[in-house]
């Protein structure tokens, strides 16, 4: 009898387990067919797509997708790839520096008016692209830094800050102030103290940050449509629309070139995957 | 070590404050002061945000009083986003982290899942075009294998389909947010509750409804919360497929507030600007709204 009961209940769990394992990987083929579809469709021609990327009667594999979206005629990615390297890297690193030394700052020391003004970042936080974007653009045409990187660059470095801050201060306040403590005994100036000493201790963290904000600016259409106007100062994500145009896309350029750009982003995930789930977890997300 | 002074600290601030101040706190009052102001800069009051409610590319319930397709106007088509977006994000989001723990290749299936999240949204909005194509398109020959091949379209080029073919595949954009979120939640939870509950002969579905559920509360309130956030400043993908036509069938605030200040001949900064913090207010009345619940329970 109990023998039995034992082996009715492993059969339930048995049929349990196969179903979870069926709908986990059913579900799953939803998520990677729209990739499939487009490797596929970045290596066929045009007709050979239009008659549906999953038919392999006629399969003549190509790399003039690739070719075209890189030294497409008005809008190659070459440069489009290269332009937004150049906004990307600074734009990764600076707020980062900036963002550490604020946030040491607010969980280190007491000062008047400090946490009001902790509270104010924070809330800066939920402030939506669309909120800054007018003034930031009179700004920027009035002082000669709109379609200029560095504009936005200081824009993206800005906007960064407020999570960038909140994330660190968070880490900062566990760490153990024993050490630092006892470098100041010693004589340690507190900007020694900060670069020798918490910096270091704090790696994980800027990890988390460099993956989250790098891709967060690599991504970014929206600061990047209003500051930069120049077709030869384009970046990647400007490069898309205007290769895909608004009808009938050539699908195999627009394929390769969606692959060319966002390779870069799942590259930066796939090295960085525990900073980069564990940056998001923490709440430090943002758009 | 808690310091008391003023000196150190404030150099430590300057930057962030400087930078603050100049990109976002500076221009935020300045987007409200401009919504106040009308093309001739002078003081109107609040009629910008009369004239943005009176617009239908913003407001028009008529033709979903009347039962008719959109537009129904920006401002209700981030409402339907929403309350077709987050239920589903947030379930698929809890059903994936959940099964997806006893699944051989899980973390296979997870990365791939969060994929989403990670690419960037005008590519999103380039892979959605793709698969809702006419002939090109594996949604069409999905339907065609299941004996609906007469229902056949772009489902991005009709005011009918579009809106709905966009928040679904929106669902497929964000999902891997909230899985990613409930599964970190989920490794929070102590094993030993899960034992305790099977000892005592809980079933699954029971275990699931009492135990997960309860204790995944702090996920769900974070996942809640950045999805409504999300959808109230979707942008990209509207804006490359069909920048929020046809017929103004798929616009929302966002793409309203982008074509207002940099597309229409002449601009009109004080209409952006008026929906702009319209946008602003709704965000932060979800954001406080789930912090303070977050913080009382």
């Amino acid at each position: 009898m109990r023998r039995l009961d034992i082996v009715a209940r492993l059969k339930k769990v048995k049929r349990f387990t196969i179903l979870t394992h069926i709908i986990a990987w059913a579900v799953s083929l939803i998520w990677i067919i729209p990739f499939l579809g487009v490797v596929m469709a970045s290596i066929r021609p045009l007709p050979e797509i239009l008659n549906g990327w999953w038919n392999f009667e006629v399969f003549n594999p190509t790399l003039n997708g690739f070719s075209g979206a890189w030294n497409h005629r008005t809008a190659p990615l070459s440069r489009a790839l290269l332009n937004s390297l150049i906004v990307t890297i600074p734009s990764t690193f600076m707020p980062i520096l900036v963002a550490a030394l604020g946030a040491y700052s607010f969980a280190r020391f007491k000062f008047p008016t400090r946490d009001l003004l902790f509270l104010v970042i924070v809330l800066l936080q939920t402030i939506p692209q669309q909120m800054v974007i007018i003034p930031i653009f009179n700004i920027a045409i009035s002082i000669g830094l709109w379609n200029n990187y560095l504009g936005l660059i200081l824009v993206h470095t800005a906007f960064a800050l407020p999570w960038q801050i909140l994330f660190l201060r968070n880490f900062f306040s566990v760490l153990p102030v024993e050490v630092e403590e006892a470098a100041m005994i010693d004589g340690a100036s507190y900007f020694k103290i900060f670069y020798k000493i918490v910096l270091p201790l704090t790696l994980p963290a800027l990890a988390s940050l460099t993956a989250l904000q790098f891709v967060w600016v690599w991504n970014d259409f929206f600061f990047a449509a209003v500051l930069i106007g120049s077709p030869d100062l384009k970046l990647a994500t400007q490069a898309i629309p205007a290769q895909m145009g608004r009808l009938d896309p050539n699908w195999t350029v627009t394929s390769a070139a969606s692959i060319i750009v966002m390779i870069i982003p799942i590259a930066i995930y796939v090295a960085l995957q525990r900073y980069y789930v564990r940056g998001i977890v923490a709440g430090a997300v943002k758009g | 070590m808690s310091r008391r002074q003023i000196k150190i600290p404030l150099l430590f601030l300057t930057p962030a404050l400087l930078l603050l101040t100049i990109f976002v706190l500076f221009p935020v009052v300045n987007t409200i002061y401009i919504s106040l102001l009308n093309q001739e800069g002078e003081f109107v009051g609040l009629d910008n945000y009369a004239e943005v409610f009176g617009r239908k590319e913003f407001w028009n319930p008529q033709n979903l009083i009347e039962g008719k397709p959109p537009p129904y106007g920006a401002l209700i088509h981030n409402g339907i986003w929403i309350l077709v977006h987050l239920p589903l994000s947030v379930f698929f989001g809890l059903l994936l982290a959940v099964l997806l723990r006893d699944v051989k290749g899980g973390a296979i299936i997870k990365s791939t899942v969060f994929l989403g999240v990670v690419i960037p949204m005008i590519v999103g909005g380039v892979l959605l075009r793709f698969i809702y194509e006419a002939d090109a398109g594996i949604v069409n020959a999905f339907l065609r294998v299941v004996g609906l091949g007469h229902l056949a379209r772009t489902w991005t080029a009709f005011p009918q389909t579009i809106l709905l073919a966009l928040i679904l595949g929106s669902v497929w954009i964000w999902t891997g947010f909230s899985m990613i979120v409930y599964s970190a939640g989920l490794e929070g939870i102590p094993m030993e509750l899960f034992e305790v509950a099977k000892i005592d002969g809980a079933s699954r579905w029971r275990t699931f409804w009492r135990i997960t559920v309860p204790m995944l509360r702090p996920a769900t309130i974070v996942v809640v919360t950045m999805t409504l956030l999300w959808e109230l400043k979707i942008f990209d993908i509207v804006w490359i497929i069909q920048r929020g036509g046809p017929g103004g069938a798929s616009m929302v605030m966002a793409v309203m507030m982008y074509l207002r200040a940099f597309l229409y001949i002449p601009s009109n900064f004080g209409t952006a600007s008026a929906i702009a913090t319209l946008l602003t207010i709704m965000t932060f009345g979800f954001a406080a709204y789930l912090v303070n619940r977050m913080v009382k329970s």
